[in-house]
């Protein structure tokens, strides 16, 4: 253990990356998760309209 | 008798008082798990490890000792920790999340303290060791060994300590932090619930696509992140019931009973007996009060362009301990309002907390690359 307030000031970058990166990894997976809820209840609901029409 | 007396000997002579302090420790952690029931599972077996390791001339460690065996071949590769993940993601539903996926973005806030106390740490600490450090904030053991033993940092024994205490102690700590952040009015924001439906096939695919984008971003990350989704699959799938069942209460069990035994190791009077342990656990619960504090803080943030106004004590359920966050907020928003239900909305937050934090420790692995750069 040694105190050293640069190697602070390197690790900051660190901070703002892993924060920006998180986001836009759970950004991604939010769409994501829209994207399949409406995809398949798009498909979900074709079926019973042709269930329904048979 | 011989022997006796050698042993005997051997504790009153130069640092022989440390292994008393260790039985100290032990004991105390088998209280806490047994008298207060803070994570039993782990911490019962990690103390009982704790006096195995700190007997004088130990046979259960060194190059013949069996834990000293199971070390390698369980935790210093990483296995069990990863094994352990297939049980929890077996036992992991992620309705509430799939059903209210913008819940997820809160997850992320509340990853903040981690990365914050990693650049606090790095103050006293070499990057790795702070690295290691820091991911005590991400409340989930599992992660913290992970990330710890692949950074190889020489702190194994005080962050898993730490990162389960602390975990045990989230209806502790947590509460004062949101009140201090959060003011009545806030506290008793309502949020109706509006379930929605959810297909099998997006309960399926959801654990797929999240490896595959988490593993983009962040390669390092897959082995975390794939073998949590590969236990989720097993559940969703509805094929696999008999596997599902298995891994999240035999594979579990059988894996955490040699987790907590065999991390003792790391406890050895020499390496845990210095004054890095007691900073290391000052800065664990930094990581965890601004874990709490990041997510309350982006709630409140959201709320000025929000319509409908979000309750900000979810955010604070962001961080992994499941479900114990999600239920300290629910819990919370009843005090204030006895008509006030949070609890879908802040398990929600809760299970995203668990991906998000999974997700920063392989960031986390994947900056370690970097670390070299420093020339200080």
């Amino acid at each position: 253990m040694n105190f050293n307030f640069d190697r602070f000031l390197f690790s900051l970058q660190y901070m703002w990356q892993g924060m920006l990166c998180i986001f836009i990894v759970i950004g991604v997976l939010i769409l994501s998760i829209y994207g399949l809820n409406k995809a398949t209840n798009y498909f979900a609901n074709k079926k019973a309209n042709k269930d329904k029409n048979d | 008798m011989q022997i006796l007396y050698e042993n005997i000997l051997e504790l009153f002579k130069g640092d022989g008082w440390k292994y008393v302090i260790m039985w100290i420790i032990g004991g105390l952690l088998i209280f806490l798990a047994i008298k207060k029931e803070m994570e039993p599972t782990l911490l019962l077996p990690l103390g009982f490890g704790t006096i195995m390791v700190n007997l004088p001339f130990s046979g259960a460690i060194g190059a013949e000792g069996p834990l000293t065996t199971l070390f390698n071949a369980g935790i210093a590769n990483e296995l069990f920790p990863l094994i352990l993940f297939i049980g929890i993601g077996a036992m992991i539903d992620f309705g509430p999340v799939l059903s209210n996926p913008k819940l997820m973005i809160f997850g992320a806030a509340a990853q903040f303290g981690i990365f914050f106390t990693f650049c606090l740490a790095s103050m006293f600490f070499e990057l790795p060791d702070a690295a290691s450090i820091g991911i005590i904030g991400a409340a989930d053991g599992p992660t913290a060994i992970v990330v710890a033993q692949k950074l190889n940092s020489q702190f194994v024994g005080p962050i898993m300590v730490a990162a389960y205490s602390y975990m045990a102690l989230v209806p502790i700590i947590q509460p004062p932090v949101i009140r201090l952040m959060t003011t009545k009015k806030e506290r008793m924001i309502r949020m109706p619930y509006k379930p929605q439906s959810i297909s099998k096939a997006t309960r399926i695919l959801f654990p797929i696509i999240i490896t595959i984008i988490a593993g983009l971003v962040a390669p390092s990350s897959v082995a975390l992140v794939g073998f949590l989704m590969f236990g989720n699959l097993i559940r969703e799938c509805g094929v696999l019931d008999s596997l599902s069942e298995t891994a999240q209460k035999v594979l579990a069990n059988l894996v955490t009973i040699f987790l907590g035994i065999t991390i003792a190791v790391k406890m050895e009077a020499s390496q845990f007996l210095q004054p890095t342990t007691l900073l290391i656990l000052g800065l664990g619960l930094f990581a965890f009060v601004f874990d709490t504090a990041g997510g309350v803080l982006f709630a409140k943030f959201l709320n000025l362009f929000l319509k409908e106004k979000i309750n900000p004590m979810i955010g604070a359920a962001g961080i992994s301990a499941f479900p114990m966050s999600g239920r300290v907020v629910h819990k919370m928003g009843l005090e204030e309002d006895p008509q006030n239900f949070l609890l879908m909305q802040s398990i929600g937050v809760n299970v995203s907390g668990q991906i998000a934090s999974v997700i920063a420790g392989g960031l986390i692995l994947s900056f370690a690359a970097g670390f070299g750069g420093f020339l200080g």
